[in-house]
């Protein structure tokens, strides 16, 4: 790296601390940032073309082993997508609450792991959870507390933590007794009670005074903070139904990233937790909402380095919900709903923890499928990833190349990037003139 | 006592597997104080430059690339044990490996031109010699404990390679195929998950590759005569660890 006036580079071949294999590379000459780069690296795996010809029944299966951190919102989206090709509605009743509760888990343990392992060594100047560890033993172990009661509620209702096999099209193979569930109250009271701390402990980071313009994109539930469901909504006044997902928003390829890049009519747009607080604040639990706003979270969160509050406040709010559909749950009379395949379209969105996640199948009259879509959360924020960084390196320029690198990758990280999704999706190189 | 270092690494895959390692909640930090984690980009900046003691090697091989960073890594290592379905069969991107990678270039981007990509997928040991491998769509987290267990102990990991049947019978579960009649690759699938699916009154579908003597022959006549198609045949048999030569076979036999 060089430091003289002309022309700087600053950049990191191989991001840490993300889910997947990225890279950064920006440039400096006399001062302007000329050019910034997420390079997604990550060798594409083709899903979308190994999906054609597989049985309807095979998505949710397969589309999980896109991603081992979020396999859940996979598996959410593409049964929501086929029952929609199919003409099947679950949207009340045990299975969608079990649906919701499952995802409840994979929240619990992927916010669990961002905010203790992946992000706070940032703020407290740690290379990792472990090295943290050394010096912070209690912090990390409540962190790993709450992530295991994520992981357990996963594998009780999905079997397994990772790649859950208990999901299929229509619903569950088996659902839970009320006793497996009720196993799982304690260690969720625990943890509700460990997010509610580590809201006010994340409160007391230090945060650079920034907010950020991309249009804000989430699910809008009627009834509830957005997880499973709903009409896809801006915080510029969009409101559409996730069939019409592809009117507004394109992909493009660029010669940098293995991740499609998308736009929003064009622009680049943002999803994920300062998306969803900001446009759904008010649905959540009241007892997340007083935890965000005794932190003193307003209604709206732009920074995203404050994006560290906003998961915690959902960590709350998935362990407080999960608790309530705990308390509620009746068995169902059947595990599932029967889906019988006819040709047609399907379109399921979800909000994986990282943000929206939409799947778009044409299936035959046998269930074959015909063509697939899949537009990961990173794929839709990556333009948004590098517009923040271009701000983050003209506020800091002053830094040294070591100081500036840290604070690029911390820019990347507040977004809890998953590169292993959007590949078809990051390296950091920053370089100087 | 004597400290290992370990080193994990990834090629392609779903980083499941080594997240299987952060799973380990309850053992982390226990762990961390008898090794040295040092390369582990999942979870740590630090890295500390090689030789290692151990490498655990997540995901295939798929790229030029890769197939050259591989050998850097066995080179590196003293120990090298690949983790999971990729690294050990493949993974389910093998699939391209029955099929045109060309083809599925066009499918899913606009610039096939900017893909650098091999026409196959192919595990570790197709690459380098590998001194374990331990196998599953995910791993099962206790299996990779034991596995690094043995090696701070200097043994064999104690990973058994009978079907899931055994893990059925021990489990104590209903036979989901002779009860009812439900497809299951248990008795030609390697142990590891404890027999997960029909615990969940599912069949197993074969997520953790081939058992030590696999009869697929055998078990494909039986799910023929219980109403499988040669169409549903070849799909069960071609999945994450499709490209395995017991699968392989018992796929393309069923392919017209």
């Amino acid at each position: 790296m060089s430091a003289d006036r002309g022309t700087r580079t600053i950049r990191t071949d191989y991001l840490a601390r993300v889910e997947g294999e990225g890279a950064m590379y920006v440039r400096l000459e006399g001062g302007e940032v000329t050019d910034v780069k997420l390079r997604i690296y990550e060798p594409p795996r083709f899903f979308e073309a190994l999906l054609r010809g597989r049985s309807f029944t095979e998505a949710p299966d397969i589309t999980a082993r896109i991603c081992g951190i979020c396999p859940v919102a996979y598996q959410m989206s593409a049964v929501r997508a086929m029952e929609d090709a199919c003409g099947v509605q679950i949207d009340d009743g045990p299975i969608r609450d079990l649906r919701r509760l499952l995802y409840c888990g994979e929240w619990i343990e992927s916010h669990s792991l961002h905010v203790y392992m992946l992000h706070a060594p940032d703020f407290l100047g740690y290379a990792g959870a472990v090295e943290m560890a050394a010096d912070h033993r209690e912090v990390v172990e409540q962190g790993l507390q709450m992530k295991k009661a994520g992981n357990a509620l996963l594998a009780a209702v999905g079997g397994r933590e990772v790649h859950p096999i208990n999901v299929r099209v229509g619903g569950f193979y088996r659902a839970p007794r009320r006793r497996e569930l009720a196993a799982l109250v304690g260690p969720l009271e625990a943890a509700r009670e460990i997010a509610l701390r580590t809201v006010a402990w994340t409160a007391t980071l230090e945060f650079p005074d920034v907010e950020r313009g991309p249009e804000l994109v989430a699910l809008s539930d009627p009834d509830a903070y957005p997880i499973d469901r709903g009409e896809i909504v801006s915080d510029r006044g969009l409101r559409f139904a996730p069939s019409q997902f592809g009117e507004h928003v394109s992909e493009e390829h660029v010669e940098h990233s293995n991740a499609l890049h998308a736009r929003l009519r064009g622009e680049p747009y943002l999803t994920g937790p300062l998306a969803r607080y900001t446009l759904a604040s008010d649905r959540l639990r009241p007892l997340a909402r007083e935890a965000a706003r005794d932190a003193g979270l307003g209604p709206e969160c732009r920074n995203p380095f404050k994006s560290i509050i906003v998961r915690a406040v959902e960590l709350v709010e998935a362990c407080d919900e999960a608790l309530s559909l705990i308390e509620r749950y009746e068995e169902p009379d059947a595990p599932a709903v029967e889906v019988v395949p006819r040709r047609g379209t399907g379109h399921g969105a979800t909000e994986a923890p990282r943000g929206l996640l939409y799947h778009r199948y044409e299936i035959d009259e046998a269930g074959t499928i015909l063509d697939a879509q899949i537009v990961p959360p990173t794929s839709q924020n990556q333009l948004a990833i590098e517009e923040d960084l271009r701000a983050v390196v003209a506020a800091a320029i002053e830094l040294d190349d070591e100081a500036l690198t840290l604070r690029c990758e911390q820019t990347i990280r507040n977004h809890d990037p998953c590169i292993s999704c959007a590949t078809h999706f990051l390296e950091l190189t920053v370089e100087r003139s | 006592m004597e400290r290992l270092s370990l080193a994990v690494w990834k090629f392609s895959s779903c980083d499941g597997c080594q997240l299987s390692l952060l799973d380990c909640e309850d053992e982390l930090l226990a762990l961390a104080q008898r090794i040295d984690i040092a390369y582990f980009l999942e979870a740590t900046s630090a890295v500390v430059a090689g030789p290692y003691d151990v490498s655990i090697v997540e995901g295939s091989i798929t790229t030029a690339h890769d197939a050259e960073r591989i050998y850097e890594v066995r080179r590196q290592s003293k120990a090298l044990i690949t983790i999971g379905a990729c690294a050990t069969a493949g993974g389910i991107q093998a699939l391209r490996n029955f099929a045109d990678v060309r083809d599925f270039t066009r499918v899913v981007y606009a610039s096939p031109e900017f893909i650098s990509t091999l026409a196959t997928s192919t595990p570790i040991s197709a690459h380098v010699p590998v001194d374990f491998e331990l196998s599953g769509c995910p791993i099962n987290k206790q299996q990779l404990l034991e596995v690094i267990s043995a090696h701070l102990a200097h043994r064999r990991p104690r990973v058994r390679a009978h079907s899931v049947c055994v893990e059925c019978k021990r489990r104590g579960n209903v036979c989901v195929m002779v009860a009812h009649g439900t497809a299951c690759l248990g008795p030609v699938t390697h142990a590891g998950c404890g027999a997960l699916c029909p615990a969940y009154d599912r069949g197993c579908y074969g997520c953790f590759g081939p058992m030590e003597s696999p009869n697929t022959a055998s078990l494909s006549a039986e799910l023929a005569r219980q109403g499988a198609q040669d169409i549903d045949l070849v799909r069960v048999y071609r999945t994450f660890n499709a490209d395995t030569p017991a699968f392989r076979a018992a796929s393309e036999a069923h392919e017209r």
